[in-house]
């Protein structure tokens, strides 16, 4: 009889998690249920919104799209790590001041892949944005301001300017 | 969506994903899982068992080798696009990669994977026919090797055994040029029908050719009507026309909610003409 339960050692945000998984978890699941970090989003769960977008060993996945034992060993990123030290990510920060999301149901996706794109290279074209953002869906703004949120936010991480602190801005 | 229950290995060499395809009736490779995932999401298909070859490294990589590209199957469609080796020798690879999907299906999506699945609307069958890859594929035997036009056996369908596994592909790597021309489903992004035209041509004369096509019918193929108006020939828009004009010659075209099959035709036509006229600039 094969085994039912997989051991799994994953680092989330910078944390170490041991937890013992069923294979068919899908590890967008496994980062809302059995860690409780629902601020990755589940929009289609066909793989077609990129709402479920998490970064993996230092690239983006649609994590509906990604078993959890296949993280295994691996380094995650997600939205609630993206804030540091009491500081907000640029990324946050552009997305906030360019109004880059109205329901914000897309927007930790939206966010996780624009920290890919920014990392890729902090000062990518409007077109290179458009193409690296075609993974993910908005039903609400229409992309235009998503993009000034990326190109605003490559102007903050390429002039080393501190971010908010956390708690300003947002109905402060 | 949850997939049925399935057991899970991942593999950290060849063998080892040989042995245990070997010793595990109904297990299935699991590479990038950008199409086996969503499959066993939709419970159209319940392995026994998942066997992980994308923690196996010797799968991995581009190199080349006696002018060919050698290309591991675990190389994923994101690291083929940003390759400057790629670039330089296969125009058409470069040109096709970052027409699939998004990045982040390119980040975990395979080479080998796409070949392997077959998929009537993948991208990759079409460059895969149009460069003549070879194909490598390892057993409890050894290895053997079969070109793309012996490859593809059916929708969905290959002459990989259940008991074997596609390691590498070998691409002509001379920088011949080539292009992918797509017109994408606007919906899944999917090719409706996509155009893989690769040429030579000295002094205006057009010398070797090949044209593949995807998404049209079941099986990807070469149109070799077209291939044969062409060789040999000087370049005019007026030879293009004509060539493009029988690339759907005696064609079953698939027909779906996205596209009926005479629509299908039209549109290979259409892509040939389009996809020539780019690389031969006329
Ligand atoms: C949102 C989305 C959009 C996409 N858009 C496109 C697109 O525009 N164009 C396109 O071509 N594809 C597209 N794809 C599919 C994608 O390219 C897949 O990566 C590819 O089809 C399969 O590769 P994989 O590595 O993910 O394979 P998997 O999904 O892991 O496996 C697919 C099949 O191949 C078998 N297999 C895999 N590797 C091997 C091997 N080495 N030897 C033997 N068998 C093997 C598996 O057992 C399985 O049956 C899309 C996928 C998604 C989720
Ligand atoms: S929920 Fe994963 S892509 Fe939509
Ligand atoms: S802000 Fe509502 S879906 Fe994007």
């Amino acid at each position: 009889m094969e085994e039912t339960h997989v051991g799994i050692s994953v680092e989330v945000n910078g944390r170490p998690h041991r937890s013992t998984v069923e294979p068919r978890t899908l590890l967008v699941d496994y980062l809302r249920d059995d860690l409780g970090l629902t601020g990755t989003h589940i929009g289609c769960d066909t793989g077609q919104c990129g709402a479920c977008t998490v970064i993996v060993d230092g690239q983006s996945v649609k994590s509906c799209m990604v078993l959890a034992v296949q993280a295994d060993g691996a380094h995650v990123r997600t939205v609630e790590g993206l804030a540091q030290d009491g500081r907000y990510h640029a990324v946050q920060q552009g997305f906030w001041e360019k109004h880059g999301l109205q329901c914000g149901f897309c927007t930790p996706g939206f966010m996780m892949q624009s920290v890919q794109i920014l990392e890729d290279n902090p000062d990518p074209s409007d077109q290179e944005i458009r193409d690296a953002l075609e993974g993910n869906l908005c039903r609400c703004t229409g992309y235009q301001n998503i993009v000034e949120a990326v190109k605003a936010a490559g102007a903050t991480i390429r002039s080393g300017a501190e971010t908010m602190a956390l708690g300003t801005g947002v109905g402060a | 969506m949850h997939p049925a229950p399935f057991a899970y290995k991942a593999a950290h060499s060849v063998e080892e994903a040989l042995e245990l395809l070997r010793s595990h009736e109904d297990a299935k490779i699991l590479a990038g899982g950008q199409s086996l995932i969503p499959a066993l999401k939709l419970r159209l298909t319940q392995p026994a068992m998942l066997i992980d070859i994308s923690k196996i490294s010797s799968l991995r990589g581009i190199r080349r080798e006696n002018g060919k590209l050698i290309i591991g199957s675990g190389t994923t469609h994101r690291e083929i696009e940003k390759s400057s080796l790629v670039a330089e020798a296969s125009p058409l690879l470069a040109s096709l990669a970052p027409q699939i999907g998004d990045v982040q299906v390119r980040h975990r999506g395979t080479f080998g994977g796409s070949l392997a699945h077959a998929d009537p609307a993948g991208d990759w069958p079409a460059a895969a026919l149009a460069v003549d890859a070879e194909l490598v594929i390892a057993g409890a035997h050894g290895t053997r090797t079969v070109h793309a036009s012996d490859f593809f056996t059916g929708m969905l369908s290959t002459v990989i055994n259940a008991d074997e596994l596609l390691t590498e592909i070998r691409v002509p790597g001379e920088g011949t040029p080539g292009i992918y021309l797509k017109h994408r489903n606007a919906a899944s992004g999917y090719a409706t029908v996509g155009v893989a035209v690769t040429a030579t041509h000295n002094h205006g004369r057009i010398g070797t050719v090949s044209i593949a096509v995807t998404g049209a019918t079941p099986v990807a193929f070469r149109a070799s009507a077209a291939e044969h108006a062409l060789t040999g020939h000087a370049v005019s828009a007026h030879l293009l026309d004509e060539a493009a004009s029988h690339a759907a010659d005696g064609l079953e075209c698939l027909s779906d909610i996205h596209a009926p099959a005479a629509y299908r035709a039209q549109l290979v036509k259409v892509m040939v003409r389009r996809a020539l006229g780019k690389l031969l600039h006329a």
